[in-house]
């Protein structure tokens, strides 16, 4: 465990970063967050940053399929806001854990 | 006269009918279970196929032989199930009225999910080995091929037995040492992971075995397609792997049965709760094995811990009690790692694997995270232990809950 200050809060963030309490999050910290991925977050990642959080908020599995249903973005769209890593990257600047690949 | 209905009669369908019955008077309760096939497969056996240590005829068997006398099995389709009204519909028009459902209708593998997949070179140099027809094709194009680039690719998670993919790099490995043309034949994996596995102990160890296996490791590759024509995998983000050979976990899905009853997720997956394995949604509606949507992995030694606690939940509920018993997600995984050694891995939903020895400290005799002989055995042996005692529900030595004992923790 570690702690980290983003848009001047400090947070306590897992050793990958992730934030431990997601009702702290905000959208500066969010800002804040991805500037460190060097991504400079629009409302087209704010749009799917929403979306990750609802689906949380209500328990459910995150996986990058299921945002290409989402019909807020295509796969293809989602690699283009979140190069490289796009759920690991997404849900650490959404302030929620790191998705659960299931064992 | 009671009802329980159990739809799909695979691993974990076939050992609830065995405990429940054992349960239940027969005079109180009426316990059937409904399938559409007749045939049992023993699914870790499909990945020997294609390197030719186990036939078709090592794992499969007939699904009455399983099925305790006092328990109707039906073979039929089930259109829907409708929970609002506690019922199940066959496609023949049949209708089951329930007290108590259990669903397992397990997952199945879609190679239409990935587009190209299923195309004109499907089992010509491309193959899955979760079905009997793909690991049989896969073995007849293993004995003649010359060599050339293997491809393993993870489409999508979650997936049936999660190790089975790294087993088939290791089991590849061996098998074409074994015919003498290992320096012809390159071995990839690609994983939409960010590494071998998705646990950090085990990663490492299994990182690191392929490795020395010189197996290469493409970590963060999500297929978008695959163009069988130029035999190239496409990812999301542009990137390209060409192959001479793909064997490929196709997108895993839970049956189509669950959507036609609207009791799943995108996946098909039913949302039930980790620890009761009660449907979130139904409360005379309990989830054993791949079905569920619990972040364990879909395995049968996950259904099999898994059912001791949901057994013990059913019967409280039955009673009106509240469930005191809590699933801890316990998984228990052999690892063939080749030239008859395998690694074996143990763990739950808040423990990752550790090195250590299993069932007992110390004397094991399995090896936790490490490679040995006697693990091989014992994933060999426990194709006798799974039809002869793990479905019809005889005692097997060792306990649901994960033990902390004889692992550890650095």
């Amino acid at each position: 465990m570690a702690q980290k200050t983003y848009a001047g809060v400090v947070l306590d963030v897992t050793d990958e970063g992730y934030m431990t309490d997601k009702n702290l999050w905000t959208k500066e910290i969010a800002i804040a967050i991805a500037e460190e991925e060097n991504i400079s977050l629009n409302d087209s990642h704010f749009a799917v940053i929403d979306f990750l959080r609802d689906r949380v908020a209500k328990g459910e599995t995150l996986t990058i399929r299921s945002i290409g249903k989402s019909g807020i973005v295509d796969i293809k769209g989602f690699y283009q806001l979140f190069p490289g890593a796009p759920l690991k990257l997404a849900t650490r600047i959404s302030g929620l854990p790191k998705p659960v690949s299931c064992v | 006269m009671k009802n329980i209905v159990i739809v799909g009669s695979g691993t974990a369908g076939t050992m609830m009918a065995n405990k429940l019955r054992k349960a239940l008077s027969k005079k109180e309760w009426t316990i059937t279970i409904i399938d559409k096939y007749k045939s049992h497969y023993y699914q870790p056996g499909f990945l020997f196929i294609p390197f030719g240590t186990y036939t078709q005829k090592d794992v499969i068997k007939q699904k009455d032989a399983f099925i305790p006398d006092g328990v109707n099995l039906i073979y039929a389709e089930v259109d829907r199930i409708e929970a609002e009204q506690s019922r199940v519909l066959l496609t023949d028009g049949k209708i089951y009225n329930y007290d108590y459902l259990v669903i397992a209708t397990g997952c199945q593998t879609r190679p239409e999910e990935t587009q190209g997949l299923k195309e004109a070179n499907w089992y010509k140099n491309i193959f899955d080995f979760y079905t009997i027809e793909g690991a049989v094709a896969l073995h007849e194009f293993f004995k003649d091929w010359q060599g050339g680039r293997l491809v393993m690719t993870i489409t999508e998670l979650p997936f049936k037995c999660p190790v089975a993919p790294l087993e088939f790099v290791f089991l590849a490995d061996a098998y074409f040492t074994k015919r003498g043309i290992r320096d012809k034949v390159e071995i990839i994996l690609t994983t939409p992971m960010a590494g071998a596995f998705t646990k950090p102990k085990a990663t490492a160890m299994l990182g690191k075995l392929m490795a020395e296996k010189n197996i290469k490791l493409i970590p963060d590759f999500y297929v978008e397609s695959v163009d069988s024509e130029n035999n190239t995998l496409h990812s999301y983000d542009g990137k390209e792997v060409v192959y001479d050979c793909l064997t490929i976990i196709p997108v895993n899905m839970g049956d189509d049965v669950i959507a036609r009853s609207g009791l799943g997720d995108d996946l098909n997956f039913v949302p039930t709760d980790k620890n009761t394995l009660r449907s979130i949604a139904y409360e005379n509606i309990f989830v054993l094995g791949d079905a569920s949507n619990i972040p364990a992995s879909k395995a049968g030694s996950v259904a099999h811990f898994a059912s001791e606690t949901l057994l013990g939940n059913m019967l409280e509920t039955i009673d009106g009690k509240p469930m005191t018993h809590s699933f801890d997600g316990h998984a228990n995984c052999y690892i063939e790692t080749g030239f008859g050694k395998a690694s074996l891995i143990d763990f739950n939903y808040v423990t990752e694997p550790l090195t250590g020895k299993y069932p007992a400290p110390v004397i094991g005799p399995f090896t936790l995270l490490g490679t040995s002989r006697i693990n091989h055995l014992g994933k060999l042996a426990f194709k006798t232990m799974y039809w002869e005692f793990l479905l019809k529900d005889r005692k097997l030595p060792v306990g649901n809950k994960m033990s902390m004992s004889g692992k550890k923790k650095d």
